[in-house]
């Protein structure tokens, strides 16, 4: 009984290769009846947050007033957990989900797998059309259409306003400016002046863009992660943990990081709009008001935060794409991004959500969108997703000085040239 | 011995050509119950004829093996001399077909796992966690056993208690302790903090970590040994311990002389089994650290995973490669500790 994972997940392992090979080939149009009313149960995989899914559950499950025949299966997966998931369920195609949350970073590698359903034409179009471009690219694979985009983040500095003024300084807006504000929070309240999450690698990307770097140059099909750059950018992430100016975790980072910043353990954190409904649950922030948000801290070159979000996509091998499509343009359309733009400060992926009044007095909005706008769009590679596992290990061990700012940077290279084969 | 071997082939060989073959079956240290010495074809018939009942009863089972072990196994072997991924697998889904192109690359993929220096930092750690956790586990369970062989008040309730984390389904125990491990905000390190010590980066720092998994997994596995080793104890005749008193033997003496002698053949085969097992303990390592803090408690099995399931494609080709490779391990184990117990005269 002890060794059961181990040996399921190498039965897993064996079984997902064998079973691969006999996939669902059941008619795909199946759901829509004679009379074009839609019938039949869609499964949602939903990826977001504890904080947010009470919210979207709440929306999917209203698509039912639209389509009555129509039953949504709400399915929360965490975040952390989901990409492995939805392959599992995907390549078995048992128990498979017919719509995905998918982060923009996996899109690419589920379409290049199989596992995705193009969008039907009408939607494509409408997606070139009528959202944000940086968002619709994220969707796109080999100039095909696989998902619409639900909503777009990027990460950017929250702090605490008391704790700042209490401790007289303003938002830092460089990385400089912060070891200073730290130091004088530390001095002046105690606490910690910046949680870093150390467990995670998508928190590393705004030190690399700050000092003028990346992970990959997909154009030239360059790893840049190992350069001068990439370097410097583990050299501030070891520098700003040892030099007192942040803590950081290397296990339960999210938790950690939140629970720090809610009670005002630490004075600032590093994160995005997912964050905000959680964020407002805390003490800290009973006082809605409370709460700002900056742009990222500077580098050495420029302030730069990766542009996320999330796609909606549909499994190829859903029994009932018909009602599935219906259901992601449901999920999609301007009024339920009205909605968890407004219950949730998330933003919407439509250009014309922005003109609305509920989004338009969103203070959190009001913050990210002109950030989202000037945030740094990832390589859509079908690989993207999988640079962050070992971008992760090598970013963890710089942080906790298991191993040396260089030696990091050029094992992650090492490591992304055997995931990118044939890259320089 | 080469001699034996070329006559059952020989007999073999004539078994299959006519009926009268079984009688060049001859000999002092010829086997007639068809198992070892090749084929005899009228002991086979015979052992049929007599058993058939026993074969029929074990027949579901072979086939139930062959199919959950047998087949995924060779499937493994198999698709570990090949450069198979997630990525060139044939399958269909919905409307998208796509086809096999997956080749047979030989042992290609057991060069390139060899000759990777990760290998060699995961098999010593491997190798390290087995040994740390199995004798830890033994000398404490061993002493705790030996503890609650007495008589005292309130056996029974010790007892209980100290099963408990068998009892505990395994990832529940797991994600107890990494709360209790949490630097922030685990109760460890307000213990600590109360005793004016500052806080262990118990999941952290790599050492600690080491330190942290190795300490959970002992936990998990005392009961184990305990239950075990006790029932050894008790199944060790009462009139020694007597006799030795008599003879004047002090309680180490009498432990040394009669306690591990007796326990000897429960011991062994608690030491293969939870050898075996640590080294394929995937939980709590994966559950507890998922192999950091960045890859440093990551051990052969967690690895094998990481190939399979976390990097994308998933390459089935070299995670199977690591999985063969670790059975090929604990072979050579079993096989090793066999011959070395057989020459201590252990019957096995």
């Amino acid at each position: 009984m002890r060794r059961g994972i181990a040996a399921t997940a190498l039965v897993a392992t064996l079984a997902l290769a064998a079973t691969a090979c006999g996939g669902d080939t059941k008619d795909a149009n199946g759901g829509a009846k004679a009379d074009g009313e839609l019938s039949g149960t869609v499964t949602w995989w939903d990826t977001s947050n504890d904080a947010e899914k009470a919210s979207f559950q709440k929306l999917a499950e209203a698509f039912t007033a639209k389509h009555p025949k129509v039953t949504v299966k709400y399915v929360n997966v965490p975040y952390g957990d989901a990409q492995n998931k939805v392959k599992n369920a995907f390549s078995s195609g048992s128990e498979a989900p017919d719509v995905i949350r998918s982060d923009v970073g996996w899109v690419a590698d589920f379409a290049s797998l199989g596992y995705l359903a193009e969008v039907p034409a009408d939607t494509a179009k409408k997606v070139d059309a009528e959202f944000l471009p940086q968002a619709a690219a994220s969707g796109k694979y080999e100039g095909k259409t696989y998902a619409v985009p639900q909503v777009i983040d990027t990460l950017g500095l929250f702090y605490n306003k008391k704790m700042l003024a209490d401790a007289g300084v303003q938002p830092p807006k460089t990385l400089e400016e912060l070891k200073t504000a730290s130091a004088a929070i530390k001095a002046k309240t105690g606490k910690a002046g910046l949680y870093l999450r150390g467990d995670d690698s998508y928190w590393f990307l705004p030190l690399i863009y700050g000092e003028g770097g990346d992970l990959v140059d997909a154009k030239t099909k360059t790893v840049t992660v190992d350069n001068a750059a990439g370097v410097k950018a583990f050299k501030t992430a070891r520098d700003l943990v040892t030099s007192g100016a942040a803590i950081t975790n290397a296990t339960d980072g999210w938790t950690n990081m939140q629970t720090a910043f809610k009670t005002g353990e630490a004075a600032m954190m590093i994160n995005g709009p997912w964050a905000v409904a959680d964020s407002y649950a805390g003490d800290q922030f009973k006082d809605k008001a409370n709460l700002g948000v900056a742009a990222v801290p500077a580098g050495s070159v420029k302030a730069g935060a990766p542009q996320g979000g999330h796609d909606l996509a549909v499994y190829a091998g859903s029994k009932n794409i018909a009602a599935a499509n219906a259901f992601v343009d449901y999920m999609t359309s301007q009024e339920v991004q009205v909605q968890s733009a407004k219950e949730l400060s998330l933003l919407p992926t439509r250009t014309a959500a922005y003109e609305q009044p509920d989004v338009k007095s969103s203070e959190m909005v009001q913050f990210f969108k002109p950030a989202v706008d000037k945030a740094v769009e990832r390589a859509w590679i079908p690989e993207n997703g999988s640079l962050f596992e070992p971008l992760k290990v090598e970013y963890t061990k710089a942080i906790t000085g298991a191993s040396s700012p260089e030696d990091a940077a050029k094992a992650a290279g090492v490591e992304f040239r055997k995931i990118l084969k044939g890259w320089k | 011995m080469a001699a034996h071997t070329s006559r059952s082939v020989a007999k073999a060989a004539g078994s299959e050509a006519g009926p009268d073959a079984g009688t060049a079956a001859r000999g002092p240290s010829r086997r007639t119950d068809g198992k070892a010495g090749g084929t005899n074809r009228p002991g086979l018939k015979r052992a049929l004829a007599t058993h058939w009942y026993a074969w029929a009863m074990v027949t579901p089972v072979v086939l139930v093996l062959g199919v959950i072990i047998g087949w995924p196994l060779v499937r493994g072997v198999y698709l570990s001399l090949t450069d198979a991924t997630e990525r060139n697998v044939g399958r269909t889904i919905g409307a998208n077909h796509i086809e096999a192109t997956y080749q047979f690359v030989g042992l290609d993929n057991y060069a390139a796992v060899l000759a990777d220096p990760v290998f060699l930092q995961r098999l010593v750690w491997t190798v390290l966690w087995t040994v740390a956790c199995v004798s830890v586990t033994f000398a404490l369970g061993l002493g705790l056993a030996s503890v609650l062989n007495r008589e005292f008040k309130g056996r029974a309730a010790y007892r209980m208690a100290l099963i408990l984390p068998w009892a505990v389904p395994g990832f529940v125990s797991v994600f107890a302790w990494r709360f209790l491990f949490n630097r922030d905000n685990g109760i460890l390190n307000k213990i600590l903090d109360g005793g004016g010590i500052s806080a262990v980066p118990w999941l952290d720092d790599p050492t600690w970590a080491k330190f942290s998994v190795i300490a959970v997994n002992v936990w998990l596995g005392i009961p184990f040994m305990m239950v075990a080793l006790l029932g050894g104890m008790q199944s060790i005749p009462g009139e020694l311990y007597e006799a030795a008193e008599m003879d004047g033997a002090s309680p180490w003496q009498r432990f040394r002389h009669i306690t591990l002698p007796g326990l000897r053949t429960v011991s062994m085969t608690v030491i293969l089994l939870s050898t075996i097992w640590t080294f394929n303990m995937f939980p709590v390592i994966f559950l507890l650290t998922r192999g950091g803090p960045g890859d440093s408690t990551e051990i052969l099995v967690t690895q094998a995973f990481r190939e399979a399931f976390v990097t994308s494609p998933r390459d089935f080709a070299v995670s199977a490669t690591w999985g063969v490779l670790i059975l090929l391990l604990l072979m050579i184990f079993a096989l090793v500790y066999r011959r070395s117990l057989r020459k201590q005269g252990e019957v096995w």
